[in-house]
């Protein structure tokens, strides 16, 4: 097996081992916190799917963890509670979502794409501080947890966290098929050449599209776990710099290999807690220490992990 | 003369003030290598950008085996069969070589709504790529990274991938551009071998290649045809000897 495989399986293996391990170390506040990395990770595997896959540099990736989350608040908020029509709601309103958005700025390359997706990401954060319905800038409080029936009580947070992580490990394994699919072969010839692709005669535009919508959706399940996660949702859950924070967790742990986001998003967050408890200037020692991770890891942290793999394998 | 499987009539394309092209009329028969010459910058790669649909043509026409393609665009006119190789080499260089071309046998193998198997378990992709590999001689580099191999394997990879799609006609930009002598020679044995199975537009700056290769041989300056016809006549036109072949070499 190779290094790479190794590093993802032991990942995995220690997250499945959070919960009895905090637990018997009665720290049950890390059961939240990986809860949380996770929720993360799947937003930003989400985003590598196009990002690591496809060179599609989507700064507004925030906008559908907004979208799934206000998709359980609202829903909530009018009195369905129902699990499936939660998650398929932000599943799809997500997908729609990234349907218009992608249709009009997949037109664009470069640094063009950058900008309009985040325009429109700011375009929806907008939207969700105009909606004084529910609560406007303040936000929404979520009376409980989406329902999943008895056997499956989202309010315990290792059911929680194992509901999560059962998501990731879909999600995780979907992606690997997709990316080595035709599909997936297609999307990484557009990132390394898509002149040369429309010169075999692929219409990208369509297959791109897809993926972006693809992702889209995934993130709008990432943002209906984080409304569980905090029983709350407000628009600044879609604020632009959130959308940075997701980009920053794909690179920091590796474009373009799925697992590489896993990491990235537990560094992200676990440096996040360590240094906000430390400083309240926090962001300013995360800052240089993604720097030096960016500038001495091409493939990011997951790279170094795999490379500290193979040296002990 | 059998119907020409390609016909171009006054295509034009300015550039701010330049005519890249200027009314440019050609007609390619099927089988036939037909050569575009000139010096640099007579727009003789722009010429093949408005045939491959790259570039829309400010004006004319362009008919390909019977039909209007004038208004198609790139990926409908490579559905049809027309296949571009670059005069920068454009591959994908962080694929192997046979995943270059295996991905050129899936541009024409259906849609790529497929998100299940793993393509590169996928024979009827994987095999003709590799045959298509032997033929132009990379059967041992299929392996290597695509960004790995030399310069005149890349151009070979290049035409690899364009065979790979099928092509009816090939628009080929300089094919033995940067490369020294042997490889030269080299691509010149293979297109010798295409010969008659496909109909090729052949720009190129090596005259050996030129002679050795084409049927026809249009000659471009600033944009315009100067003249068009048999090697033989365009060697013995004197217009084209000042223009282009170089006056005080009499004889070749
Ligand atoms: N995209 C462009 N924008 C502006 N001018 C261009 C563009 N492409 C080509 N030109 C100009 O059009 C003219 C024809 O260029 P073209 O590349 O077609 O020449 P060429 O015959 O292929 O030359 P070479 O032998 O150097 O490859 C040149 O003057 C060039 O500068
Ligand atoms: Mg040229």
């Amino acid at each position: 097996m190779d290094a790479k495989r190794v590093a993802a399986i032991i990942a995995l293996a220690l997250l499945a081992l959070v919960p009895p391990v905090a637990m018997a170390a009665d720290a049950p506040f890390y059961v939240g916190l990986f809860a949380r990395i996770m929720v993360f990770a799947i937003a930003a595997v989400s985003l590598d799917l196009i990002l690591g896959y496809g060179g599609l540099v989507s700064f507004g990736h925030a906008a559908y963890l907004g979208i799934g989350a206000y998709a359980v608040g609202i829903l909530s908020f009018h009195g369905v509670t129902g699990g499936f029509a939660h998650f398929a709601t932000a599943f799809f309103a997500a997908a729609a979502a990234a349907l218009v958005i992608g249709f009009v700025s997949l037109r664009t390359s470069g640094v063009y794409f950058i900008m309009i997706t985040l325009a429109f990401s700011q375009m929806v954060y907008f939207l969700g501080v105009s909606l004084n319905q529910y609560g406007g800038d303040d936000g929404l409080n979520i009376a409980r947890h989406s329902n999943f029936g008895a056997a499956l009580d989202l309010k315990d947070p290792v059911v929680f966290y194992y509901f999560v992580f059962a998501l990731l490990l879909v999600f995780l394994f979907l992606g690997s098929r997709i990316v080595r699919s035709r599909f997936g072969v297609l999307l990484q010839g557009v990132k390394s050449n898509e002149r040369r692709m429309i010169a075999l005669g692929f219409p990208t535009f369509r297959y791109k599209l897809a993926a972006f919508v693809m992702a889209g959706a995934i993130c709008g399940v990432a943002g209906a776990l984080f409304a569980n996660l905090t029983l709350f949702v407000s628009p600044s859950i879609m604020h632009w710099t959130r959308s940075g924070e997701i980009l920053m967790m794909v690179i920091l742990g590796g474009l373009g290999s799925l697992i590489g986001p896993v990491f990235g998003a537990a560094a992200y967050l676990i440096l996040e807690s360590v240094l906000s408890r430390l400083t309240e200037h926090w962001q300013a020692v995360l800052g240089p220490i993604l720097i030096l991770v960016v500038l001495f890891s091409k493939t990011g942290l997951y790279g170094l992990f795999a490379m500290g793999a193979r040296r002990r394998g | 003369m059998a119907e020409p499987v390609l016909e171009t009539s006054g295509l034009t394309k300015r550039f701010g003030g330049i005519v890249a092209t200027g009314d440019v009329s050609l007609s390619v028969a099927p089988g036939e290598i037909h050569a575009v010459i000139g010096p640099n910058g007579a727009g003789k790669t722009t010429l093949i950008s408005e045939l491959s649909g790259e570039l829309k043509p400010d004006a004319g026409s362009i008919r390909f085996a019977g039909a209007d393609i004038s208004r198609f665009g790139p990926v409908r006119r490579a559905a049809l069969g027309i296949a571009r190789a670059f005069q920068v080499t454009s591959i994908f260089r962080e694929f192997t070589a046979l995943e270059n071309v295996a991905l050129a046998v899936q541009a024409r193998a259906g849609h790529s709504f497929r998100f299940w198997r793993p393509a590169e378990r996928e024979a009827q992709l994987r095999e003709p790529a590799r045959a298509m590999l032997r033929d132009v001689g990379l059967g041992e580099r299929a392996d290597l990274p695509a960004g790995s191999l030399s310069h005149g394997e890349k151009r070979a990879l290049e035409l690899a991938m364009v065979l790979a799609t099928g092509p009816r006609l090939l628009l080929l930009d300089e094919p033995t551009a940067g490369m020294g002598a042997e490889e030269s020679a080299a691509m010149v044995r293979l297109l010798a071998g295409l010969k008659s199975r496909f109909s090729v537009v052949l720009v190129e700056h090596d005259m050996d290649a030129v002679f050795a290769l084409a049927d026809r041989i249009t000659v471009m300056v600033y944009g315009r045809v100067i003249a068009s016809g048999a090697p033989e006549a365009i060697r013995a036109d004197p217009e084209v000897r000042r223009a282009y072949l170089g006056d005080e070499e009499p004889g070749c």
